[in-house]
């Protein structure tokens, strides 16, 4: 049958009216069962199925309407006395209680409480009965579906529409949450757009604990994990401020604005120092700024972001992100609005020797970065529609990476608990949780948070349970997670430990055939080199070389069923034999068959 | 005047038994009859514990109409609150268990 048909037709008849005509019924193809195929299967007897007959339940969860609370206080006096009887008087109050005592029932009733009371003392004196038994035994791994729930949503009070853009977490507990507000559409601000941000108390979402006040609009905001007063804020024209909520609304103090950056101050991260009053800020006009809080007016060190090392300005790559892990104070990585990841020194002596390695990253802004708390070496990055793990040891490609989503990923973290969990957050408002260890196509839970963008993600830092997204409404939503996300298990981190080392090996190996091509193409004449090269990557490979499993199972599946069929076939040859034989014989073991059957029963 | 003084002497010996930190005698109007701690938390114990022992009861009157509160015992971290309640007294103990 072909599958193509060719026709001409001629250009003044385009365009005409089409006419259709019957024609006569024409199979044009027929394929007939071909019964030798069914000799290739063989009949399943007995069949199991299950069924079982339920009722349909569905679960489903609502949020109610929020009501307003407010707290008040009631103070109370000494109540309940008969309306003759003034309780201030300790007379008339004695009186009155000798009279009670005096009651007919009051001598029986006493004795016989007092016998039960007394015999439920002496039982709390010899045993315990609220011990609980079952105290240290850990408790049982429960496989169950992990879900998450929406805690609490707190909603910006003010009418103008801003996306949230940052979120911070109190250091000391999970009481309190700083969110910063700025509205980062390209050329939308209006002059009367409200540029407040806020710091709201977990268990009040109707109204923020403290309004803070900069002068321009924060992009960023962080408490300080040494003082829990205070907090850093980036701000939209490149200011940095500190604020101290003993102190009030207002910023505490500000940078010089001449000093500060050019561009929004995207991101300001403490450092670990022994004061506790360091910090940096990175901006997407290419600088790297070091600041003290005691005396804010200009920085105490700048980096220039180029890559050729030559301190250009105009040649510099804009910061979007910065990565700063407290138990290596003197490294940090900054991901770049072009996409690049820079892992920088700040021990340099000038900016050549500040700026390391720097990895191919992303094809669009890095928005998120961040080491894995357990594992120091990996890092992960969230940017265009893909989250990668990196290995600082693979100076070329990312180690692992997830399938591009539909959305544009926003935020991402790695969950402080459990080693192979990380969150990140959509463009379509939802946040996904993955679980490198269970499944790598696609995230083990994915939660429609909002209707809109979801821009930025917290997660609370000692249990990992609470999970804190914004979205560019303004909606703060805080996101509870089931057990089994927080709670490591005990192997787990070797299993990981275990996943990383595999991947980076299988990144060498593939750099080093790299190589090893490129070197056999371009210099056939040094034969020594690329066969020492060959054999690196052989050795490598070999280590990896395990028995094929996969190979194997497909090699027993097939020698399995061959060996039914030919049982079978010797089975239905001999049958053909005995047949013949038995022809008479059959209709008298037909007739035996149902009368023993009667005797039986 | 036998009976008061085996409604003393009771009341002793319960005072006196282990880990007890205090015992109130309130009549149904919540009023402290006869307590052996200071004025303050005598008031708070009683105004509280009358409540509760209100609803208590309803609770054990409502789940099966032939019963009636015998005795409700609130345990907290660091001790043990026993209320006796009759039909016009109550009687609540507060004690630390030695057991522990």
């Amino acid at each position: 049958m072909d599958i193509q048909h060719v026709y001409t037709k001629k250009r003044s008849e385009f365009g005409r009216q089409v006419i259709f005509t019957d024609r006569a019924v024409e199979s044009i193809a027929d394929i007939p069962p071909n019964p030798d195929l069914s000799r290739e299967y063989i009949s399943r007897n007995p069949v199991e199925l299950a069924i079982q007959n339920v009722r349909e339940f569905s679960e489903h969860w609502v949020n109610t309407v929020r009501f307003e609370t407010e707290n008040r206080g009631i103070n109370h006096v000494e109540g309940g006395w008969p309306k003759d009887i003034n309780p201030l008087e300790p007379d008339q109050t004695s009186r009155f209680r000798k009279k009670t005592e005096k009651e007919d029932g009051f001598t029986r009733s006493m004795l016989s409480l007092g016998n039960l009371v007394e015999h439920t003392i002496k039982q709390n004196n010899i045993v315990d009965i609220y011990e609980n038994y079952f105290q240290n035994l850990e408790p049982d791994v429960v496989e169950e579906a992990p879900y998450a729930k929406t805690v609490n949503i707190y909603r910006d009070p003010h009418k103008t529409r801003r996306a949230a853009n940052h979120i911070s977490w109190y250091a000391d507990g999970a009481r309190k949450l700083a969110v910063s507000y700025c509205n980062l559409e390209f050329q939308s601000g209006t002059n009367d757009s409200f540029i407040d941000s806020y710091i709201w108390d977990t268990e009040n979402p109707t109204k923020p604990d403290l309004h803070l006040k900069p002068i321009s609009p924060l992009v960023c905001i962080e408490f300080n994990p040494k003082d829990t007063h205070q907090l850093v804020g980036g701000c939209y024209n490149g200011q940095v401020c500190i604020f101290d909520t003993r102190k009030g609304s207002t910023a505490v103090e500000q940078s010089l604005i001449e000093n500060s950056h050019r561009d929004p101050a995207y991101k300001t991260v403490w450092l670990q120092s022994k004061s506790g009053t360091e910090f940096f800020s990175a901006s997407t006009d290419g600088k790297i700024l070091w600041w003290d809080t005691k005396k804010l007016s200009e920085p105490v060190e700048t980096l220039i972001l180029d890559i050729e090392k030559k301190g250009r300005l105009e040649n510099a790559l804009g910061a979007m992100s910065l990565e700063y892990e407290s138990t290596i104070p003197t490294k940090f990585m900054v991901g770049t609005e072009q996409g690049r990841i820079i892992s920088c020194n700040r021990k340099g002596k000038n900016d050549a020797e500040k700026i390391g390695n720097v990895f191919p990253g992303h094809w669009g802004p890095v928005y998120a970065l961040q080491r894995h708390p357990n594992f120091l070496k990996n890092f992960l990055s969230v940017g265009d529609w893909t989250v990668r793990i990196w290995s600082e040891e693979m100076r070329d490609d990312c180690i692992m990476w997830t399938k591009p989503s539909v959305h544009a990923l926003t935020d991402g973290q790695w969950s402080p608990t459990r080693s192979s969990i990380f969150f990140t957050t959509k463009m379509d408002g939802t946040l996904d949780v993955w679980d490198i260890l269970f499944k790598q196509n696609e995230p083990t839970l994915s939660i429609q948070v909002v209707d809109e963008p979801l821009h930025c993600l917290r997660v609370e830092e000692p249990h990992g349970r609470l999970v804190a997204c914004g979205s560019q409404n303004g909606t703060v939503t805080l996101v509870e997670l089931s057990d089994n996300l927080c709670v490591q298990g005990k192997s787990e981190k070797a299993l990981v430990n275990g996943m990383f080392d595999r991947e980076t090996r299988r990144a060498k190996i593939l750099e080093a055939r790299g190589r090893a091509r490129r070197d056999a193409r371009g210099k056939s004449a040094h034969g020594e080199k690329t066969e020492k090269a060959t054999t690196d990557g052989a050795t490598l490979e070999s280590e990896l070389k395990e028995a094929d499993p996969i190979e194997k199972a497909e090699k027993d599946f097939w020698k399995i069923v061959d060996e039914e069929k030919r049982k079978r076939d010797r089975k239905a040859a001999l049958a053909g034999e005995k047949a013949a034989a038995e022809a008479g014989e059959t209709t008298q073991a037909e007739e035996a068959a149902p009368a023993t059957a009667e005797t039986t029963e | 005047m036998t009976s008061q003084n085996e409604v003393d002497d009771m009341i002793k010996r319960i005072q006196a038994s282990k880990g007890v930190q205090g015992l109130i005698i309130i009549d149904s109007d919540g009023i402290p009859i006869r307590t052996s701690m200071d004025n303050d938390t005598t008031l708070h114990y009683a105004a509280l514990i009358s409540q509760l022992t209100i609803h208590a009861k309803r609770v054990v009157r409502e789940l099966d109409s032939s019963q009636e509160l015998e005795q409700l015992r609130l345990r907290s971290h660091k001790h043990e609150i026993i209320v006796a309640p009759e039909s016009k007294y109550i009687m609540i103990v507060v004690q630390v268990p030695e057991a522990l």
